[in-house]
């Protein structure tokens, strides 16, 4: 009792602090600011993260085009005159692409530009792109031969990348796909109104490019490849995550076999991704012979995945239903399948739909079990309508974007980022379906 | 008829064997529900049911099983002189499904019929070329024997085919049609059907243990395959990494899990600190409302996917850590770095840590904060000695399991870390420098298994063994992490 007494200073007033209790209230209040300190360094984090992927992918929503009218001489697309599409498949993009720099020369005539850059190097401020598309154009409409027709090119990606301020004069003198000379011929377009960046559709919709041609590339196959594992898993984690829960929520009696169970989705729920992955080229390609890059085996490893995700929280909804519900339906007759089927799942089914919606999220974010089972290849063909689909290779969201990480030219820096502000947007709007469902039709006993 | 035609036709069935069943209960009590055993609707779902599940189980299993069996019946067609020098059973294999598969979708374009297709001899026709035609690229000239194997092949496949579809429709008929002769108003209907779902129920959760027994078996097997070709010693000790698919390949464990360990490591330093602080002040000193939004704030920090944190360290943090600290500094010239990758997954588990510490200090007894306060503790105090030393164990287990999941994580280290294994032979300098691009297990396992790869070559098969070895590890942190938090909450319960 020594101890206590020895602080006391008996001539203080209890309103003025003894050192002692200053320096104990100084940790108290350093302490709080530490924790202070962690909470802002984790939203911090947070903001920066989200404000380097939007500034750097805004740009990827943003395309250049330049209008150009292009004469399409019969002579050269269908030599033997005849219009026999068979025949005038023979020309390839090659044949194609003069005519798209001679248009641009021409135009640049009309304004009065004068350059002495060769004429392949005039060609390349449109991209590579632009020659299919012309051909395709063509092939599909024969009778426009001899005629001249406005089109709406893709720029090239330098050109691209000018408008969006990552090119400038000085830059381009280094660069070897771009010059200066070029820039000076940009610039003339813009002032005449035939260049301009607009929305970029295409970017959602179209197939993946090359990686020489980064203006062209778009998100349409691993839009579609994405969806269709999401229906894959839906179709089948839903409903075998909802009757495993059940068995073991509402039906199972203390065994060895319920404990094995129980530990085992624990387990797994922390199994690192990739082991699925494995998992699924073991056993799904190499020892079924599903096909490579096929959606459906994507889905097939995701709903893996997911399956603990949704056994949990449906068994976390299940047990949040009261007994006395339970009970009066037993009371009055009804079997246990009926109690459980009737009356149980009905009650504990928004919790279902908002853990299924928050699993699903998950999975679409998911990646790394994706590139071992050749998700990573490059497709550029859509897959067929479903059920053939499911089998046809496709990418998907979060693996293509990987897909432009790996390439050399930095312009798919942008569209990656850009992809991962499309992903982030699903995310956010099916979590936001999750909490409004929770919000809406949780019900507090 | 394709599998879409069968499972509507099985389907049907048991849409029709459900109304079916139900009239005739019905019409067995005379139209009085009050004399049926069970409700109506129990004897169509009996029908249904008979009809639906055993068809639909010998569907699956022989749609698994039968490609298997050609396949072994098909390679012992080919004889062994057919086998070209260079090439293996594989790729000729490879080949006979080629043409298979060709001639079939030659039939279905309408190229070939039935008969031309079945009739072509390499002899007299350019098998090749004809495909080639189809856009079907074969690698070699299609000799005889791989020609033969093909036809044989398609024969195979066709009757196996027909026969699953005959012996699927037939039970699913026989199924509903004995239910259906069984349907009587004493019939007990509705036990029968809830043993059924019952049953149904118990074989979903036991696709939990399937899922597992998969990775055990899928990793056990290739892994056995790659210590028949590499000695299991130079795998767990060696100090080199340097897979040749040409051969003499060193592929030693130890400079991977030097890399996995180190990046964890600073991953942890990262997110233990930040995530028990966040934690602490937020389940013992924030208000409710400021409560509301950081914990909302730390959770969207737990949605993002991990692919994002990828680009985020290949594109944000690494050149600004090359830049502003390892080129001033000396320590090294790449953007991809151990302390790259580990920040950003610092940052990835914060949310990890910090929710699990949460629920383990908000599970500390109300009473032992009283009781501290009421002697005369200041709050920091009674957190400090008082509630984290009983929510010791369970923070721990918190740490265990982020330190697993940061282990096992992929993607960041993927697109942060590098490619470059440890070298353990140029000094400590080097293999313990942050800066210091390094690999993990899991990068491996990636590059190790996308692109070509060659299932008998030891180079590939590491990477099953790689899986097996990340897959024990993580399971034993979970193991151990989740009987102290099982103990600890025990205690206060």
């Amino acid at each position: 009792m020594s101890d206590a007494t020895r602080h006391s200073a008996p001539r203080t007033s209890l309103y003025t602090l003894s050192p002692l209790t200053k320096r104990r209230n100084a940790t108290e209040k350093r302490f709080k600011v530490y924790g202070l300190i962690a909470i802002s360094i984790g939203i911090l984090a947070l903001l920066v993260l989200l404000t380097s992927i939007f500034s750097n992918g805004r740009s990827a929503f943003m395309q250049t085009y330049v209008t150009l009218d292009v004469l399409l001489p019969a002579e050269k697309l269908d030599k033997n005159g005849n219009r026999d599409i068979e025949e005038m498949k023979a020309v390839s993009t090659f044949g194609y692409a003069p005519l798209i720099t001679n248009a641009l020369i021409s135009r640049l005539d009309e304004i009065g530009f004068a350059t002495d850059l060769k004429k392949k190097e005039i060609g390349a401020i449109v991209s590579k792109e632009a020659a299919a598309q012309l051909r395709n154009f063509v092939l599909a409409n024969p009778d426009s031969l001899d005629t001249t027709v406005t089109f709406e090119f893709l720029a090239g990606g330098r050109i691209d990348g000018y408008m969006k301020g990552r090119v400038d004069h000085e830059s381009a003198a280094l660069d070897n796909k771009v010059s200066p000379e070029q820039l000076d011929i940009v610039d003339a377009l813009i002032e005449t109104g035939s260049l301009e960046k607009r929305f970029n559709w295409a970017f959602l919709t179209a197939p993946d490019a090359s990686g020489q041609r980064p203006e062209a590339a778009g998100l349409g196959v691993a839009f579609l490849g994405s969806l269709y594992m999401m229906v894959v898993v839906l179709f089948l984690a839903l409903p075998v995550g909802v009757a495993a829960s059940i068995y073991l929520e509402e039906f199972s009696k203390q065994s060895r076999l319920t404990d094995i169970i129980e530990v085992n989705i624990s387990n797994l729920a922390a199994v690192p991704s990739i082991v699925y992955g494995i998992l699924g080229l073991a056993i799904f390609i190499n020892f079924a012979g599903l096909p490579q890059s096929a959606p459906i085996v994507g889905g097939l490893v995701l709903t893996l995945m997911t399956l603990p995700t949704i056994i949990i929280s449906t068994r976390a909804s299940l047990k949040s239903v009261p007994p006395s519900i339970r009970d009066a339906a037993l009371g009055v007759g009804a079997s246990k399948m009926q109690t459980v089927f009737h009356h149980v799942l009905p009650l504990a089914a928004p919790g279902i739909l908002t853990g299924t919606i928050i699993g699903l999220a998950q999975a679409l974010g998911e990646t790394a079990p994706l590139l071992l089972i050749g998700m990573v290849a490059f497709v550029r063909e859509y897959p067929a309508g479903p059920p053939e689909g499911f089998f046809d290779p496709a990418s998907a969201l979060p693996v293509q974007v990987y897909n432009w990480t790996q390439r050399a030219d930095p312009a798919f820096v942008e569209r990656a980022s850009g992809a991962i502000i499309v992903l982030l947007i699903f995310l956010i709007l099916m979590n936001a379906v999750a909490v409004l469902l929770r919000r809406r039709f949780e019900r507090r006993w | 008829m394709s599998l879409i035609w069968i499972l509507t036709l099985i389907l049907a069935f048991a849409a029709v064997g459900y109304f079916a069943g139900k009239a005739r209960a019905l019409a067995s009590s005379g139209g009085k529900i009050r004399d049926l055993h069970s409700l109506p609707s129990y004897y169509g779902a009996n029908v249904a049911l008979s009809s639906l599940v055993p068809s639909l189980a010998v569907l699956a299993v022989w749609l698994l099983v039968q490609p298997i069996l050609l396949e072994s019946l098909v390679v012992k067609l080919i004889p062994d002189n057919a086998i070209a020098e260079g090439s293996t059973r594989d790729l000729v294999m490879s080949d006979v499904h080629r043409v298979a598969d060709g001639l079939d979708m030659a039939v279905s374009n309408g190229l070939l019929t039935l008969e031309e297709s079945e009739e072509m001899r390499a002899e007299s026709t350019d098998v090749r070329k004809q495909l080639g035609d189809l856009g079907i690229a074969l690698g070699a000239k299609v000799g005889p024997e791989v020609l033969a194997a093909a036809q044989e092949y398609r024969i195979m496949r066709k009757t196996g085919s027909l026969w699953m579809m005959m012996i699927v429709l037939a039970l699913a008929l026989v199924g509903a049609f004995y239910s259906y002769s069984r349907t009587h108003k004493d019939f007990r209907a509705r036990n029968v059907v809830e043993r059924v779902i019952l049953a149904l129920l118990i074989g979903a959760a036991l696709i939990a243990i399937l899922t597992t027994l998969g990775i055990v078996f899928s990793m056990l097997f290739e892994t056995r395959s790659f210590f028949s070709q590499f000695p299991a010693a130079d795998f767990f000790f060696g100090t080199v990494w340097s897979p040749d698919f040409r051969g003499d390949s060193e592929l030693g464990l130890l400079p991977l899990l030097w890399g996995t360990l180190f990046i964890s490591m600073v991953a942890l330093l990262v997110a233990v600190p930040i995530g028990l602080f966040a934690a602490i002040y937020l389940s013992e000193y924030a208000g409710p409302k400021m409560r509301a939004v950081a914990k909302l704030m730390i959770e969207i920090l737990a949605g993002i996917p991990t692919i994002v944190y990828g680009l985020f360290a290949l594109i944000t943090v690494g050149p600004m850590l090359r830049d502003h600290f390892a080129q001033p500094l000396g320590l090294g010239e790449s953007g991809s770095s151990v302390m790259t990758a580990g920040l950003v997954m610092g940052v990835m588990l914060i949310p990890f840590v910090s929710s699990l510490s949460d629920d383990i200090i908000n599970a500390v007894p109300q009473a032992m904060r009283d009781g501290s306060l009421g002697l005369g503790a200041t709050h920091s105090e009674t957190i400090r000695q008082v509630v984290v030393p009983a929510a010791l164990p369970g923070i721990v287990g918190a740490i265990l399991l982020a330190a697993s999941r940061a282990i096992g994580e992929t993607m960041i280290v993927v697109l942060g870390a590098g490619a470059a294994a440890a070298q353990m032979h140029s000094g400590l300098g080097a293999l313990v420098n942050p800066f210091e691009a390094m690999t993990t297990i899991t990068v491996k396992i990636v590059s190790q298994l996308t692109g070509d790869t060659d299932f008998a070559a030891p180079e590939t098969l590491v990477a099953f063994a790689l899986g097996l070895t990340l897959f024990c590890i993580t399971l034993g942190l979970n193991i151990i992490a989740l009987v102290i938090v099982r103990k600890y909450r025990e205690q206060y319960e």
